[in-house]
């Protein structure tokens, strides 16, 4: 804050404060010339208004209240840019970016500033810093079977994955089931550590314009026979010739990207599992209109640890067994 | 009576009350409001901050039309609890070109000060035709006319013109292309925009 703004706040405000006492001050002397208790003179009904002094107690409490901003602001901050011996504050403020959010906490640390967030959140790391540290050192394929992990990883998976894949992880329309085993990146720890990490988006076009509306037809019907639907041949055989295009992503098969070791998270199409439903009408849509589906990044949200514990309990989900 | 007693004339003057009043409250103001409109500190845009896109833009303005801001804040408190949750307190510099901004003082549903990026587009769609279909027990209302209705764009230029008077720095072209940036798009198109450009900022 510029010393300008500084001696501002700090001007107003004592000039409130010491208006606020000399107010009373005021309003405590007898200007009306009628002695205390005695009537004013006004009279409504034979109820007369006598001349009382401001009670006591109120008055005690208003001088109270002014001795207690007074102490308040020389321990707190409040008068622009004056800390309060307390070396109190809420948070540390004038960030421009989380680099400077970070070095701030060191600065203040250093500075012996009494921040009040900066303490709550070291406080709790020490309640449960060790624990989650205690289970990054271990093995994902360790923790998917501990017990306690589990319990963790499920409570972070109701808050944070929940809203998407639901709360038993068997997903929704355009949502992937997580237990079924069937992956689009992947369902090794190390793959499902890097879709939690840095989330995924596919990118599938729409094919409306490339194949026009009798193509999107035949596609359907070819895609429908890979999963062994009863479809028209002539339209599955005109379809064929034309999946090279589709191929790129899903394989020459059909099998997904994942099944070539690809990174485009193409979904499978011979294994009746869809993503986006697999009706006839579906399938069209998906075609027509493209998908677009996309895991965001939980890296900063949650962090790696938390991500560690997630990722033990999503790879659990679709290994029951220990192997 | 003594003719000292000039408390009797503000009791028997209304205005000269109000006057008075009026004059006391400006103290606070002073004090906690004016400084803040020019002190550096609260006038400086984060690292990172973008003024809203044409699109974003429309957005914002359904955001307002819809009531969002009655029960979603946009301001994350600094207590862990918050932070945990929701990421890093807001600050001033991420809201210096919002006019007004929407900060909000109730929380029926969660804050959303960063939800950008953390959702899909696709969750947001669903989310918002019908919000049961994604968290059963949201108490949300569905919004399943924002996808039916199309932006004409008729005043956006007009909005981001608006805004660089109150110095948010949009340029020419901007301005120019707004109308053709949100021409053809629905207005889901237009909330989610806005939604995921949330708390992007500070990163």
């Amino acid at each position: 804050m510029s010393s300008f703004w500084s001696a501002w706040i700090i001007i107003f405000t004592l000039v409130v404060l010491v208006g606020c006492f000399l107010l009373l001050t005021w309003n405590l002397k007898n200007f009306v010339g009628v002695s205390e208790d005695e009537t004013t003179g006004h009279e409504h009904d034979g109820i007369s208004e006598l001349n009382n002094p401001l009670p006591k107690w109120w008055t005690y409490m208003f001088y109270i209240t002014i001795a207690w901003s007074l102490l308040y602001l020389a321990a707190y901050p409040g008068l622009g840019n004056y800390k309060g011996f307390l070396n109190w504050t809420s948070s540390n403020q004038g960030i421009l970016s989380l680099a400077e959010s970070e070095q701030a906490v060191i600065a203040a640390r250093e500075a012996g500033m009494n921040v009040q967030l900066d303490r709550e959140i070291a406080r709790a790391d020490e309640v449960y810093g060790p624990v989650f540290r205690q289970f990054a050192e271990r093995d994902v394929l360790d923790l998917a079977y501990d017990p306690e992990a589990l319990r963790i990883g499920q409570r972070l998976f109701l808050q944070n994955c929940a809203q998407c894949h639901g709360s038993d992880a068997r997903g929704q329309r355009g949502f992937p089931n997580l237990t079924n085993d069937d992956w689009l990146y992947g369902g090794s720890p190390d793959q499902i550590r890097e879709t939690l990490l840095y989330g995924r988006k596919a990118a599938m076009p729409g094919w409306k314009d490339a194949l026009g509306e009798q193509g999107i037809r035949e596609m359907t019907a070819y895609v429908l026979s890979l999963s062994g639907r009863t479809v028209n041949q002539r339209d599955a055989e005109a379809g064929k010739a034309n999946f090279g295009m589709c191929a790129a992503c899903h394989g020459v098969d059909g099998k997904g990207s994942l099944a070539h070791n690809l990174p485009f998270g193409a979904p499978n199409l011979t294994n009746n599992i869809w993503l986006y439903g697999g009706s006839a009408a579906d399938i069209e849509e998906s075609l027509v209109k493209g998908r677009y589906g996309e895991m965001p990044a939980f890296k900063d949200t949650l962090g790696e640890d938390k991500v560690h514990i997630i990722t033990a309990y999503v790879y659990r989900l679709s290994n029951p067994e220990q192997k | 009576m003594s003719n000292k007693n000039h408390h009797e004339k503000i009791e028997k003057n209304v205005g000269l009350l109000g006057i008075f009043v009026i004059i006391a409250i400006s103290f606070g103001t002073m004090v906690q409001i004016t400084p803040l409109m020019y002190m550096e500190e609260t006038t400086t845009p984060v690292d990172g901050l973008t003024p809203y896109t044409a699109l974003q833009m429309e957005g914002r303005d359904i955001y307002i039309r819809e009531g969002c801001n009655n029960c979603h804040s946009q301001m994350i408190r600094p207590f862990r609890s918050e932070v945990e949750r929701y990421g890093h307190y807001s600050v001033a510099g991420e809201h210096v070109w919002e006019h007004p901004h929407l900060w909000g003082s109730k929380r029926t549903g969660p804050d959303l000060a960063r939800v950008g990026g953390r959702y899909s587009d696709d969750w947001h769609y669903a989310h918002m035709m019908d919000p049961r279909s994604v968290v059963p027990q949201s108490n949300m209302p569905a919004y399943p006319w924002l996808a039916e209705r199309k932006l004409d764009g008729k005043y956006t230029a007009r909005k981001l013109e608006i805004f660089r008077s109150l110095g948010v720095p949009y340029t020419d072209e901007d301005i120019a292309g707004a109308a053709e940036a949100v021409r053809g798009k629905t207005e889901m198109d237009a909330l989610i925009a806005y939604l995921q450009s949330l708390g992007t900022a500070l990163k």
